[in-house]
């Protein structure tokens, strides 16, 4: 199904109690269009994607199911939300990320990097218009580095793609940047 | 539909799980096997009478559950899977499958324990269909609210202690109707007799099965 999306924000502020994390945040995005968000250590980088975590997203505090095997937390997933053909679309996503052949291994046997490697799996499942990726080269190779920039720069050619990152590698995929905190 | 649907993936999810890892079904089996020697040991086969023996069975069952319910939330804060799952399930069907697991749990564990209370304890009834009324209604109150205070107690650093304490008082009404419908199934065999506590526990599980569908939403969210 093709669509036309945009996502335009005015004001948004988000509180800890007493504490303001950010406030009066505004920023438009339309389809092929991205975002980098930066800021130093604690200044709410996460916050401001975890507000928005209702599409496609990869970030450090998202793990899958360690007990279970790679492929049996994509088919859960997959059920979810309803997805079709689930399975040969993970094996695809898996062999692109360089998990071919782990699909059965236990998430719990998974390095740091496979792990990261396999949020991207979890993530684009579901071929998202939206896809929010936090700390999105944490733990990677330099060959999974270069695969997570080929999928933004598809990402970025014709659907959104917001990023939340201090590294200066990966802010360059965005085209507008906003900084948060002080 | 949708909603049940995907509370039953959850379930199956969470099944798959505890098949591989079994802490749930460890920690409640061995407590209740462990509890229910040490109880024979100490008050001797035939010294207690029938009423004690219900209390007893009540009591060893209510730890047992205590010990391994949580989990099932636990795990999930735990293991930083929460966040995940908030992504692609919405809190209903979450609460719905959760409980579902839970309850399957205390099943089996009623199903072991029981025949060896009876053969442990020297216990008899001469309402066994009354008695298996009692505990699965039982049951379905008992694991409602332990899903229930397992989410609320999941973010807390003092899981253990934290979740008998909210516990104790929010299924005490489970544990009283409960008692009270074992220690008639001892000598009655109608369903007449003990028609108040299945009311009772009935009626607990609708209440909090109901008031669990509508708080749900709040207590995993914030």
């Amino acid at each position: 199904m093709k669509y036309d999306m945009q996502i335009i924000v005015r004001s948004l502020g988000k509180n800890f109690g007493a504490q303001k994390v950010f406030k009066n945040l505004n920023f438009e995005l339309s389809d092929g269009q991205s975002l980098a968000i930066t800021g130093p250590n604690g200044s709410g980088k996460t916050t401001l994607v975890r507000v928005y975590s209702y599409i496609g997203l990869v970030g450090p505090y998202l793990e899958l199911y360690e007990e279970l095997t790679a492929l049996e937390n994509l088919r859960f997933f997959a059920r979810m939300r309803g997805i079709k053909d689930a399975f040969n679309r993970s094996m695809n996503l898996l062999q692109r990320l360089g998990l071919d052949g782990r699909g059965d291994d236990p998430v719990k046997n998974y390095s740091s990097g496979m792990r990261q490697r396999l949020k991207y799996v979890f993530a684009l499942l579901h071929e998202p218009h939206v896809l929010i990726l936090d700390e999105p080269t944490s733990n990677l190779d330099v060959q999974g580095v270069n695969t997570v920039y080929g999928i933004m720069t598809e990402q970025k050619k014709d659907k959104i793609l917001i990023l939340a990152t201090n590294d200066q590698a990966d802010v360059k995929y965005g085209d507008q940047q906003i900084a948060v905190g002080p | 539909m949708q909603l049940v649907l995907k509370a039953w993936f959850i379930f199956q999810k969470d099944l798959k799980q505890e098949f591989k890892t079994r802490y749930s079904i460890n920690a409640i089996l061995l407590f209740a096997i462990v509890t229910l020697v040490t109880v024979s040991f100490s008050i001797g086969t035939f010294a207690a009478s029938a009423e004690i023996k219900s209390s007893l069975l009540w009591i060893i069952l209510f730890f047992a559950a205590m010990s391994g319910l949580a989990h099932i939330f636990v795990r999930e804060e735990e293991k930083h899977t929460a966040d995940t799952l908030k992504l692609v399930a919405q809190p209903m069907s979450i609460f719905l499958g959760k409980f579902l697991f839970n309850f399957i749990l205390l099943i089996v564990l009623e199903i072991i324990t029981l025949p060896l209370f009876f053969a442990v304890m020297n216990f008899s009834v001469e309402g066994v269909t009354v008695l298996l009324s009692v505990l699965l209604i039982g049951s379905i109150g008992l694991s409602a609210g332990a899903t229930m205070i397992a989410a609320i107690i999941a973010k807390a650093s003092a899981k253990g202690a934290l979740f008998t304490v909210l516990s104790f008082p929010i299924l005490l009404p489970v544990l009283i109707a409960g008692i009270s419908g074992t220690k008639i199934a001892v000598y009655e065999s109608t369903f007449k007799a003990a028609g108040a506590e299945l009311q009772m526990l009935f009626a607990y599980a609708v209440v909090v099965i109901t008031a669990a569908l509508l708080l749900f939403d709040f207590v995993w969210k914030e």
